[in-house]
């Protein structure tokens, strides 16, 4: 009896031992931390594209032998913290690592609203904050407010912008019809989304035939695809999240919505689509897309064997590239030294996976926005800022 | 007032004084752990008002938590932060007079899971709303507060609900509830409006949920359905007062306190597996502190033995219990 | 008819979710938070069981169905036990176990993290139209819904005809007048406890045909069966197998006639509704 209670006491102690120790070798390599989801409701998208980039990236630089510093070559030590998809949690840890651990350097978190709560900190720090997953209509406002805060990944309009320019060039183009059924999740982005749309399909010269959100968590999407059905569309999108836009398809598909245009907007990129639907997935639009090229190919297959998953078509690769990015900043700047290295984000272009990058103004001006499975590659078919794009093909049944 | 009462209230004063010079000391990690530890006193003390003394388990922290960010994040454009919050605490008493004065009947574990109901339904409005109205207002609150500032606030908040317990406690309304939960049926024979005093408190109660919403909304930012209406924060109030102690006034900061801190050290120390300890930790506490921290220090002083001596009391028990 | 009849394959995925938590709570008297988790696990086993060997999901009922028995059996004995014994009162255990089942949801998550990880799982499976009056329906939903109909008159046959059913009932009815007619309410509660966490995992398993599932989805399928358990009335399945069909027919009605984005409103209006009409649910009898 004594004995379990002794036990229950060592634990504790450990556990309380553990707070003070830690910092010990900190000399030969560098800490670099990263705080997102492992659980909760962001933990599933996380899963796909934001731990796996770090792994990658961390794997890759140490088998070279380290970050090329003027110190000497360090090795990255990546230590991976869990926010619960709670903002409080992200505050806390990012503030902990920051005042409390100082560790070198601490990556952007998962999430846009995460990466609002915590960009105060990273401004007081002077961490550079690269947010790879952060989609907002209030880049100028923010990055005004918040000198170490960058956008790589463009505005909601765009998003939207875009994905309507391509059924515009498919109706002006005389492809299909002007019938739209358009629905949305009732969360977050998909009601930015949904907003930001109505007024652009009105004046691409669209009728929107049908327009209803659905909840999170709908488990039946029967009577949205009947109902989209029944308007007789030429084109279906859905700004949806990750769980509806698998059950929105696997609907679709058994419906016969038989659109030539199907749009869906967060998780088409995701492999698990493509897993999950195979043929049906081919000519499926939804939001990200990446340009072909056999560095993106040579990519694909590193994240596979480094991690062990594949890697998605809109997020992942951005990770990896803005990676990229910093691994040339810190390694220009020589040091690990925050401000040095936000200057040198704001002076330099740098070299990465999908091509040259710019983010001296604190945002991305290039990026894909829309993109189609074809023969088993999420192509980019629109974008801002490139002057060519993969033509777009009619989706032809299921 | 009497001598303790004095006492005790020149000790809560400096104990407040205190608290208020965190900002000035260290504005950064435990400065965060302040404003998590100021919220969730609020949250719990302002919960154990209502659920304390009637046995009522509430869930709906989250509804009226979240009903205070959306009031801030919808109508910023249109009034000044100080007057939204207002407005924010406001609405959230109006809500919880509908909802109290219709949930009169309901008790047990059917109260319990028709407040979870409650939060998500307004969860669902709130979303459908966003989308009917076709703006993307209500989801940006782009003004600044500083973590000091917000810190402060909430614990100017906690002082306020503090002083609002201890004077229930005092009134009628305290001796009314404490005979409602003793017995429900009894007070009601004793000519005690039931009804009334468990509305009052629920209002009461509901109105600093909300109140701390529109306070923390301009440090999150960002307002989506899914983090204002987050079920786990109904939770987690619950937890922590459970934890402290729901029969004295003071009994909630008991669990906020050590809770964060053991939250903090597992997701500090244990950063792959945080989840799977906690859920130990939990269950740890649920099964060796029965009666909440402040069980175990009535108890510690009643038998004069430390606290290991304490937890190997209530294990003995537990075990004598499982034989 | 179209929407009786997604409503009822609705209903039916929804009395998946809730038959194991009523009798779990009905009769063990545990108000288990971690029910939604147990249907994860479920799933997970059928899209692991799937992947794996290409074989109808359908099949990891095989195993699915005797480990969940094993494991819930083990939680009652170990975990809830203990609560059940040293509470003074109903509402002591109520608060107890709400307690440490939501710590046991939490090491559950932990655990699917740790052997899964944390992406979205899911696979295709009967994912073909099946015609219905010349209109189509899921092949999947229609399987889902007739195992749920197996099982739920599987349930009430046993309750209803079989002497440990009768057992069943009677603790559902008064736990202490059960125990003075010399039932075992431990051992009988134990084995409510692990057949309606059995009853979670299988529907679990049906469920992973269509919908899609990740480590921490848990807390929404346990949402969800609390409020059907509720709303039905806590001391009979009755009531939750038709507070199940209620809902599923209500939000197919909203959601074709009305608005798709109230149908979860929708729900909850009914539900508060109902509690209010009824505070002890459908099938409730007040307690007194």
């Amino acid at each position: 009896m004594q004995k379990r209670v002794l036990l229950t006491f060592t634990a504790a102690a450990a556990v309380a031992g553990l707070l003070g120790l830690g910092a010990a070798n900190a000399q030969d390599t560098v800490k670099i931390s990263v705080v997102g989801p492992r659980t909760g409701v962001m933990a599933s998208g996380a899963a796909v594209t934001h731990w796996p980039g770090f792994k990658l990236w961390a794997h890759e630089i140490n088998a070279r032998g380290g970050l090329k510093l003027k110190a000497g070559q360090k090795k990255v030590e990546l230590i991976e913290y869990d926010d619960r998809s709670m903002p409080g949690e992200t505050i806390k840890a990012v503030e902990r690592l920051a005042a409390q651990d100082k560790v070198d350097f601490i990556m952007p978190v998962y999430g846009t609203g995460y990466n609002l709560a915590v960009a105060p900190i990273f401004a007081k720090y002077g961490y550079p904050q690269v947010t790879q997953a952060a989609v907002t209509d209030q880049i100028d406002a923010l990055t005004k407010r918040y000198p170490t805060l960058f956008f790589v990944q463009g505005s909601t309009t765009s998003f939207a912008t875009s994905a309507i320019n391509v059924l515009k060039n498919l109706k002006d183009e005389g492809k299909i019809g002007n019938r739209v059924a358009v629905v949305n999740v009732a969360d977050a982005f998909g009601i930015e989304l949904a907003n930001a749309g109505r007024p652009l399909f009105k004046q691409a010269g669209f009728e929107i035939v049908y327009d209803k959100s659905y909840p999170l968590g709908t488990q039946d999407y029967a009577p949205v695809i009947k109902a989209a059905k029944a308007a007789n569309p030429d084109a279906f999108v859905a700004w949806s999240y990750p769980p509806d836009t698998f059950g929105l398809l696997e609907q679709a598909k058994i419906e016969g919505l038989n659109v030539k245009a199907y749009y869906s907007a967060v998780a088409v990129a995701f492999p698990a689509f493509l897993g999950k639907y195979g043929k049906a997935a081919e000519n499926v639009l939804g939001a990200g897309g990446i340009q072909d090229s056999p560095a993106i190919r040579d990519y694909y297959k590193r994240h596979k064997e480094v991690t062990g998953v594949d890697a998605d078509y809109w997020g992942s690769p951005i990770y990896y590239s803005f990676l990229q990015v910093l691994q040339q900043a810190f390694e220009g700047v020589g040091s690990m030294d925050r401000k040095a290295i936000t200057a040198y984000l704001k002076k330099n272009k740098f070299k990465t996976i999908i091509g040259e990058i710019d983010i001296r103004n604190q945002r991305l001006d290039k990026y894909w926005t829309v993109g189609q499975w074809q023969d088993g590659f999420f192509h980019a078919v629109a974008g801002v800022g490139f002057s060519e794009y993969k033509p777009v093909k009619l989706k032809t049944g299921w | 007032m009497t001598g303790g009462e004095k006492r005790n209230l020149i000790i809560s004063v400096l104990v407040f004084l205190v608290a208020a010079l965190l900002p000035l000391v260290n504005n950064g990690y435990w400065l965060s752990i302040g404003v998590s530890v100021a919220m969730y006193t609020v949250l719990a003390t302002s919960w154990t008002l209502f659920s304390g003394p009637t046995n009522y388990i509430a869930l709906s922290t989250a509804a009226f938590f979240g009903i205070g960010m959306y009031i801030v994040a919808a109508f910023l454009d249109w009034a000044p932060y100080p007057v939204l919050v207002l407005i924010a605490g406001i609405v959230g008493a109006l809500f919880a007079a509908v909802i109290g004065l219709a949930t009169l009947r309901i008790a047990g574990v059917y109260f319990v899971i028709f407040t979870l109901g409650l939060a998500e339904l307004v969860r669902q409005i709130v979303a459908w709303m966003q989308h009917v109205m076709g703006t993307s207002s209500g989801l940006y609150v782009l003004i600044s507060m500083t973590d000091p500032i917000l810190y402060w606030l909430l614990l100017g908040l906690s002082a306020i609900v503090f002083l609002v317990g201890w004077w229930i406690g005092r009134s009628r309304l305290g001796f009314a509830l404490r005979i409602i939960g003793n017995d429900e049926v009894v007070a009601e024979h004793s000519g005690i409006s039931t009804a009334r005093a468990k509305v009052v408190l629920f209002i009461i109660s509901s109105a600093f949920a909300s109140l701390t919403g529109a306070l923390v909304a301009p440090r999150w930012s960002y307002v989506e359905p899914t983090i204002a209406f987050s079920p786990f924060l109904s939770f987690q109030v619950v937890i922590m007062a459970l934890l402290g102690g729901v029969h004295r006034l003071w009994g909630p900061l008991l669990g906020v306190i050590p809770f964060t801190l053991l939250w903090e050290l597992i997701s500090a120390n244990f950063p792959a597996q945080t989840t799977l300890l906690l859920g130990v930790a939990f269950l740890l506490i649920v099964y060796f502190i029965p009666h909440g921290v402040i069980g175990l220090i009535e108890d510690m002083i009643r038998h004069r033995h430390g606290m290991l001596g304490s937890v190997v009391s209530t294990l003995q028990r537990w075990k004598s219990g499982n034989a | 008819m179209d929407i009786i009849i997604i409503g009822l394959l609705l209903g039916g995925t929804y009395a998946l979710m809730a038959m194991g938590l009523q009798l779990q709570y009905g009769v063990a008297r545990i108000m288990n938070l971690a029910n939604g988790e147990i249907l994860v696990c479920g799933a997970f086993g059928a899209i692991w069981f799937f992947t794996a060997s290409k074989m109808s999901p359908i099949y990891a009922l095989i195993f699915v169905v005797p480990i969940a028995f094993v494991v819930n059996w083990a939680i009652y004995q170990v975990m809830m036990l203990p609560l059940v014994k040293r509470a003074k009162n109903q509402g002591q255990l109520e608060v107890d176990s709400i307690l440490a089942t939501f710590g046991l949801s939490f090491i559950f998550i932990g655990i699917l993290l740790a052997v899964f990880g944390g992406e979205f799982l899911t696979y295709s499976y009967l994912a073909t139209p099946f015609l219905i009056f010349g209109e189509p329906y899921a092949l999947n939903r229609i399987a889902a819904f007739l195992g749920s109909v197996a099982l739920c008159a599987g349930l009430y046959v046993w309750l209803h005809w079989t002497r440990a059913g009768l057992t069943l009932r009677a603790i559902a009815v008064n736990p202490a007048a059960a125990g003075l007619v010399s039932i075992n309410v431990p051992r009988a509660s134990a084995l409510a406890f692990a057949l309606g966490g059995a009853v979670t995992a299988a529907g679990g398993v049906l469920l992973s045909m269509f919908l899609t599932f990740d480590a921490s989805l848990g807390v929404i399928f346990t949402l969800k069966a609390l409020v059907i358990v509720i709303m039905g009335g806590v001391s009979d399945v009755r009531g939750a197998i038709l507070a199940a069909f209620i809902l599923g027919l209500t939000e197919t009605a909203v959601a074709t006639l009305v608005d798709p984005g109230l149908t979860l409103a929708a729900a909850y209006v009914l539900f508060i509704a109902i509690l209010l009409v009824r505070p002890e649910g459908l099938f409730g009898r007040r307690s007194t």
